[in-house]
């Protein structure tokens, strides 16, 4: 008997065995999530259920019994009784007055220039890794509001018509949810920081009519302030003096949103040391290089989700203006269904589905994007 | 540089004026203020000048006027020979239904829905999340038409009826149940009930107290809840059950448009009604979720673990150390949900509701007086959000943590 | 700072159509080349816009009639689409210079409200509209029915006189907008659905199954529709009257868009002041002499109208009725132009 025998030493590493089966993979997941005790597992009995409620149906409306082709109603009554879904080809139909409402129909190629315009300058602006940013968000600030107003309304120099006037009552669609909700955000944000800095003030009367206005624009519902916009405005005005209709509208949303964005600004300012304020007084800047160079960058990127969000329910609350009578995407919709060579009866729920699909798709996007953003913003502090 | 000095030394005082703070703060609030000022008369002037021009009457003494049209909802006594201004009163109680049934329902919901998104199991807790996600993105608005414009085209029609336990019936003008009908003696059933909640009130602060200084506990919540219940009950058996419940009638017989409910037999819930606050409590119920969510979540998990390590149930970990510390957090995001669920039910208008915002524009259409019309809008919901701001700030006073 | 920019630029061009403010509106309207309109949303054979954006109606003819007065020219004209509720204010503020929009003529809108009414284009009264499988053929048998109307319209007070003064129990249901009162209709949400007769006819051709929808022969109110001016202008007022007498004084003259130029050498006084051969009828007004000859020939007279947007050759297939001129039964009188 050796002492080898005794014992033994072991020098070749053992096989990692793997993780038993049941923690790992699919079932182990499934195990861990979903059916890790009796309640658990009732749990997730009941919420496939409700998921499948759900979905089921929506699948069946929207995909397997829809009718893609047609031309007028007869195709969506589901007379085959298989075919009693969406009526998709009532959405193709309509299609153009969707995206542009009653814009003249040789000019539409106006809209896509704008259209396309926006994205190609938009897209760079958003993707961090793009350079020259500066000349970039200087292109969309400045010079792209200008190309886009004469392409859209028209460019008459003296009596030479180079594009004709489409007159704004003519819009509609996408185009006019796009033009309340693109002018809105991008003049309530500078309108929202004056008044958030307002706010802060020293000066009392300032603060004064800063808080006023913030707690007025607030207090009301956005429906009565374009009632306001669209029946009490023009009694503010001298004699002769008009405003377009869309014009009032843009105006009313602006100050509405900017009270909003007011308060997400104030939320960051007030997040901001006291010692920042005081450095930047130290190294003897004034007032607005202080703001601009120190304290807003700051501000403005702890509260990118407030802001965000505030763009997203402006964005939203652009279907209002259908009760003042324009026809913004969900108008059109909503006017379409007048249209008898349509009526069905899955019409109104093909529309609105439609509609629901386009929103969301806009402001889920905006709400990624500011998920995207605040995750490459977020230099130090990191815990 | 000796006259640099000697500018710096001998301009102090024309220089401290222009530099001054104080005074440069003084002249831009003159300026904001005069170009306030100058605003203001300009639209005044307008407006005078306009109202003049156009001969529009003005002033509040239309409100004293027959209004002439009638309403599908109403909770006072209103008809067609009622004043502009009962109709305005119609519209703001009818703001105010809707916004306490849809504040109900979207708490409910939202606290749910809110824990849901924090369950450890994958599905509830992704169902929560696609809930909180697709209702947010989606326009309010459309909210609502999808929910009467959509689904009246899919419930029974008029002479039809869907119904539960042969009580409560739906179909397209709305939702049908037994009325209540209170005989002459019921009020002592009423003087009960608030006499109950005040017991019940007392009883749980003597209990409290009782606690504090015994450490002896009573069951002040069941005790309450008893009194509450068991007080009206024990009236309205001695004085005869003055109540009896008013069922609506269904014909099924006779003219086609006799067919189908009653009007005015038993309990209406008229579809609009029906519609706007599934629309809004689904809605709100989405961002109350969230805020429910981070108030959760902001408590540290060291209470929790605290909670356990002196021997705390789960049950009661939660009842008494993390929702406690979350509603701090909760409640200021939730009542400003509130307001905007109140705000928001101005929608009503799109289909047909007569709320505030739906009444008044009726009145503006038929006497055409904007300006007053718009104020009396705008007076009542400033004085909504004011009081909820005059609330939150009571509660954070009251809620702030007393550092000792 | 530069996105401050966006807002300056619209504003500045887009929106302040600072129309300097001469002493009329006939001068106002000379000096910017076109008459602004104030039209319905869509009502079809009144104003109605198709898929272009091309408006066409009883209502869209007469603005073009005003158009082809001022400027000889009836295309001369842009329409304002407005809802019931912001019709009003877009006259009274000036945004509009006329408002032909399917308007009814009441003694509160002429007084109160800082409107005058130049008269009366179609002679309407208010009507119901029920499913044929409810079986009623009287209004007075609706006692209890559900009746879906629009908010802040004379239709919505009357419907309440006329059930209150019938006792009849009744529920409204009323929406700001009309295409909502249509779809809650088609939908079932009510029995009835009430508005003017002739809008009856025209909404019906929006239900998804026109035929099973009859309209009930009881009128139970008085709708002079017709077209609206400001207060305190009686030069743009009279052209606004004079452009619809000429349209009906032409028709009982028999002059029409196709006869016109022959006409100009007829003999009848009353043609030739018409037409502006004889007299001076014009000058007055501020417009040229062949001010109601340009009427007729580019837009026509008044049973030309009326045939080509609600005649009984159209989808309404509104028969003239009381419309008819006074020589033929109806109410349809012109003062003489003399």
């Amino acid at each position: 008997m050796s002492d080898a025998q005794m014992f033994q030493i072991r020098t070749v590493e053992a096989p990692r065995l793997p993780a038993p089966s049941s923690t790992t993979g699919v079932i182990g997941w499934m195990r861990q999530n979903l059916f890790s005790s009796i309640g658990n597992t009732v749990l997730t009995i009941l919420g496939a259920l409700i998921a499948w409620a759900l979905i089921e149906p929506l699948i069946e409306f929207a995909l397997v019994k829809a009718v893609w082709t047609g031309d007028d109603r007869t195709a969506c009554l589901g007379a085959d009784g298989e075919h009693i879904g969406a009526c998709w080809a009532y959405v193709g139909d309509y299609m153009q007055q969707f995206i542009y409402g009653r814009y003249t129909t040789s000019e539409l190629w106006r809209v896509n220039t704008v259209y396309g315009l926006f994205a190609l300058l938009l897209v760079p602006l958003l993707a961090p890794s793009v350079p020259y940013k500066g000349i970039n968000a200087l292109l969309l600030l400045v010079a792209f509001p200008i190309v886009a107003y004469y392409l859209l309304t028209g460019l008459v120099i003296g009596d030479t018509v180079i594009l004709p006037i489409v007159e704004t009552a003519q819009w509609g669609g996408l185009l006019v949810t796009l033009v309340i909700a693109v002018t809105g955000i991008t003049a309530s944000l500078p309108l929202g920081i004056l008044f958030a800095l307002g706010r802060r003030s020293n000066m009392p009367i300032i603060k004064l009519i800063s808080v006023i206005f913030i707690e007025f624009w607030r207090g009301v519902p956005l429906i009565t302030v374009l009632f306001m916009s669209s029946v009490m405005l023009p009694l503010f005005l001298p004699d002769g003096v008009t405003f377009d209709k869309l014009l009032r509208v843009l105006v009313g949303v602006t100050l509405f949103s900017s009270a909003y964005m007011a308060e997400v600004v104030r939320g960051g300012l007030q997040a901001i040391p006291k010692g920042q304020y005081e450095g930047a007084m130290a190294l003897g800047l004034r007032f607005w290089p202080m703001m601009y160079l120190i304290i807003l960058p700051q501000a403005l990127k702890l509260v990118i989700p407030g802001i965000v969000n505030t763009f997203i329910g402006l964005f939203k609350d652009t279907t209002l203006v259908l009760i003042v009578g324009m026809f913004d995407l969900l108008g059109m919709i909503q006017s379409s269904f007048a249209d008898p060579s349509w009526a069905t009866p899955t019409q109104a729920h093909t529309g609105y589905l439609f509609a629901a699909f386009v929103f969301f798709v806009f402001c889920f996007g905006m709400s990624r994007y500011s998920i995207f953003v605040e995750k490459q913003l977020h230099t130090g502090h990191k815990r | 540089m000796s006259s640099d000095t000697q500018d710096r030394a001998g301009a102090p005082a024309r220089a401290s004026l222009l530099n001054d703070p104080k005074a440069r703060g003084l002249f831009y609030q003159i300026v904001v203020v005069v170009g306030l000022a100058l605003f203001f008369w300009f639209i005044v002037s307008n407006t005078i000048h306009n109202l003049q021009r156009l001969n529009i009457a003005s002033g509040f003494g239309f409100l004293e006027n027959t209004a002439g049209f009638g309403t599908s909802q109403s909770l006072i006594n209103y008809s067609e020979s009622s004043s502009y201004g009962d109709a305005i009163l119609v519209g703001l109680l009818n703001t105010i239904l809707v916004a306490v049934i849809g504040i109900f329902f979207a708490t409910l919901l939202g606290f749910l829905i809110g824990v849901a998104r924090l369950s450890n199991n994958w599905i509830i807790s992704k169902l929560a999340y696609c809930y909180v996600e697709l209702l947010r993105n989606v326009p309010l608005l459309l909210q609502i038409f999808f929910w009467y414009f959509a689904v009246l085209r899919s419930i029974p029609g008029k002479r039809e009826k869907w119904s539960l336990f042969d009580t409560f019936h739906l179909n397209i003008v709305g939702l049908r149940g037994p009325a209540p009908i209170f005989e002459p003696g019921s009020q002592f059933m009423f003087y009960a009930l608030i006499v109950a909640i005040g017991a019940a009130f007392g009883l749980s602060r003597w209990a409290r107290k009782r606690q504090d200084a015994t450490g002896q506990q009573f069951p002040s919540f069941w005790a309450g809840l008893g009194l509450i219940i068991g007080l009206p009950t024990v009236v309205c058996l001695l004085t005869g059950v003055p109540v009896h419940l008013e069922y609506p009638v269904f014909n099924e017989t006779g003219p086609i448009l006799k067919r189908g409910f009653e009007l005015g037999t038993g309990f209406n819930l008229i579809p609009e009604l029906l519609a706007l606050v599934l629309a809004l409590s689904l809605y709100t119920a989405a961002f109350i979720a969230e805020i429910v969510r981070a108030g959760i979540q902001a408590v540290s998990h060291g209470q929790t673990e605290a909670a356990q390590a002196l021997g705390i149930r789960q049950g009661l970990t939660l009842r008494l150390v993390v929702i406690p510390q979350a509603m701090r957090v909760i409640i200021p995001p939730l009542t400003s949900q509130f307001l905007n669920l109140t705000k928001n039910s101005s929608l009503a208008v799109a289909i047909g509701f007569p709320d505030l915002v739906s009444m008044g524009g009726t009145v503006l259409n038929q006497t055409g007086q904007a300006l007053e019309v718009i104020a009396i809008w705008m007076a009542v919901y400033l004085s909504l959000s004011l009081l909820t701001s005059a609330f939150m700030n009571w509660y954070n006073q009251r809620m702030a943590l007393v550092e000792r | 700072m530069s996105n401050k920019i966006l807002p300056l630029v619209i504003g500045a061009a887009m929106g302040v159509g600072a129309t300097a403010a001469h002493a009329t509106t006939l001068e106002d309207v000379k000096a910017k080349g076109f008459v602004q309109c104030g039209v319905s949303q869509g009502l079809p054979g009144f104003s109605n816009p198709d898929a272009q954006g091309n408006w066409s109606g009883i209502d869209v003819d007469y603005c073009r009639g005003v158009a082809a007065a001022v400027f000889g020219d009836a295309n001369a004209v842009k329409f304002t689409p407005l809802s019931s509720k912001d019709r009003f204010t877009a006259l009274s503020s000036g945004e509009i210079d006329i408002l032909s929009r399917n308007t009814t003529w009441t003694m509160s809108r002429d007084t109160q409200m800082g409107l005058n009414f130049a008269g009366v284009t179609y002679y309407d009264g208010q009507g119901f509209m029920v499913r044929k499988d409810l079986g009623v053929t009287s209004a007075l048998e609706l006692s209890g029915a559900s009746v879906c109307t629009q908010t802040g319209t004379t239709t919505e007070l009357n419907v309440a006189d006329y059930f209150r003064s019938h006792n009849m129990p009744y529920e409204i249901v009323a929406f700001d907008n009309n295409n909502s009162v249509v779809e809650a209709y088609d939908a079932g949400r009510c029995d009835v659905f009430t508005t003017d007769a002739s809008g009856l006819y025209a909404e019906r051709l929006k239900l998804a199954n026109p035929g099973d929808h009859i309209v009930l022969p009881e009128i139970i109110s008085k709708e002079p529709l017709g077209p609206v001016v400001r207060q305190g202008d009686d030069q743009w007022f009279s052209v606004a009257k004079w452009t619809l007498n000429a349209m009906i004084n032409a028709e009982e003259l028999g002059v029409t868009s196709a006869n016109v130029d022959e006409m100009k050498a007829s003999d009848n006084p009353g043609i030739k002041r018409l037409l502006g051969t004889e007299g001076a009828f014009g000058e007055p007004l501020g417009l040229s002499n062949e001010w109601a000859y340009n009427i007729i020939k580019q837009v026509g007279n008044y049973a030309e109208i009326f045939d080509k947007n609600i005649g009984p050759d159209t989808p309404l297939g509104i028969s003239r009725g009381v419309n008819a001129l006074w020589s033929q039964g109806g109410f349809m009188y012109a003062p003489p132009i003399r």
